[in-house]
């Protein structure tokens, strides 16, 4: 007897789906641990490059890099990290709002942003929306290394140097915990002031420069910013693994309740045929 | 007791070293450089080479760097090692790759940046989003 067929498949597509869902979750969940990792990793960098900088804002160097000087803005660039892959919940959304919402603001001030995506579908987006897209880099991988970075933000570096913009800030999403990602701007150029306050360096010094304070200063405002940016994926990538495991959990955990009521709905139906067939049973015996 | 450096040694990366040391030598551009404690503030480019530690049990420690940065305060080291290799052409290739795929991409696209559908389409997301939440509430 064929009770509840229909409904009989249609559990079964959703157990599926459950599994692919499940095998994401955990997928999702051991990257998320390594990528958090790889975040921390890079931490020790940051900070004493950030230092390095900090102490020279303290020293008095008879050169002044552009990347320190602050101008008036007429144009501004925006370093947009997303994700590859979406099925991560509103991890992108979230963060595209919060860059378009800032590009609103800039474009109702009648000044126009360049952008350099990082991630495809932040990528996409730009594309959508029609926006002047300078630089581009997608599929990093898992293990995003800082090779893949350098040119990417060169070109934003190079068109900061050159006048063509005049700001320049990095959107990703800041990992907060593995619930909580909060998308942020950041402003890498021209360089803000620092906040770190050191006592001892308070007194008149500069450094001895090898070879030239130009080189070196170059060398290390460049590094500077990419290990900036390097931070910034490194961590939208934990976000992103970890917005996609709790997305994945409750996929899982909605296809189970979906299961549940299904079954019921199909015992009801198989109770049902069986009542009725023994009625019309005992209505023909008694017929008889 | 002598005294003693802090020695640094990062990549971006990764740590790599973190410790005293009696005296670091480190190979600069232009030759390489020994830093004792209390040495004037330093700040140079390196090139691919050792860097050596004299830790103070009179160890040496080496590690090879492809290059990197060196900042010297009196009293502490710090090695910005490169994890890439890195040369003025290499990186102006990677900026121009980096360019090209961006133009390769974008050849059929709009002038201008049209905020208002932009805005409507995030807006719609967002709001698939809260009926989702909205939905699995309700199942609860």
């Amino acid at each position: 007897m064929a009770v509840g067929k229909e409904i009989r498949k249609q559990i079964k597509s959703i157990q599926n789906t459950q599994k692919i869902t499940r095998a994401m979750e955990m997928v999702a969940a051991s990257k998320m641990r390594r990528a958090q990792e790889r975040m921390q990793a890079a931490r020790p960098y940051a900070h004493k490059i950030r230092n390095v900088v900090s102490h020279l804002h303290y020293a008095h160097p008879e050169y002044k890099h552009p990347f320190v000087i602050g101008r008036e803005a007429r144009r501004i660039g925006m370093i947009l990290t997303t994700s590859d892959r979406g099925l991560c919940g509103g991890l992108n959304t979230n963060l595209l709002r919060t860059a378009l919402i800032e590009m609103k603001a800039w474009h109702d001030q009648k000044i126009d942003v360049d952008m350099c995506t990082i991630g495809s579908k932040g990528f996409m987006f730009s594309k959508r929306i029609g926006g002047n897209i300078l630089s581009h880099v997608s599929h990093l991988g898992d293990s995003p290394r800082i090779e893949d970075l350098i040119g990417t933000v060169k070109v934003m570096l190079d068109a900061y140097t050159e006048g063509k913009v005049d700001r320049l800030y990095l959107v990703y999403n800041r990992f907060v915990n593995t619930m909580t990602q909060q998308p942020v701007i950041e402003q890498l150029l021209p360089l803000p002031a620092s906040a770190t306050e050191a006592e001892e360096l308070k007194h008149h010094w500069d450094y001895i420069y090898e070879p030239d304070a130009r080189e070196v200063l170059d060398d290390l405002l460049t590094r500077y910013i990419e290990s900036l940016v390097y931070h910034g994926v490194a961590e939208n990538q934990a976000c992103e693994q970890s917005a996609r495991m709790v997305a994945m959990k409750s996929a899982s955990d909605n296809a189970g309740t979906l299961i549940d009521e299904l079954k019921l709905k199909y015992n009801k139906a198989r109770q049902a045929a069986i009542t009725q067939e023994i009625s019309e049973i005992v209505g023909g015996a008694a017929a008889v | 007791m002598a005294m003693t450096l802090h020695v640094d040694i990062v990549s971006a990366e990764k740590e790599i070293y973190s410790g005293k040391a009696e005296m670091v030598f480190a190979p600069l551009v232009t030759g390489e450089v020994g830093v004792l404690p209390r040495h004037a503030p330093l700040l140079a480019r390196m090139k691919a080479g050792e860097v050596r530690v004299r830790t103070e049990s009179n160890e040496d420690l080496y590690f090879y760097v492809s290059g990197g940065l060196l900042e010297v305060q009196p009293y502490v080291v710090t090695v910005l090692a490169d994890t890439a290799l890195r040369a003025k052409d290499l990186d102006e290739a990677a900026a121009l790759q980096a360019k090209e795929r961006a133009e390769d991409a974008l050849k059929n696209r709009q002038a201008n940046i049209d905020y208002a559908k932009a805005q409507a389409e995030l807006a719609e997301a967002v709001a698939q989003l809260r009926a989702i939440k909205r939905l699995r509430e309700k199942t609860r």
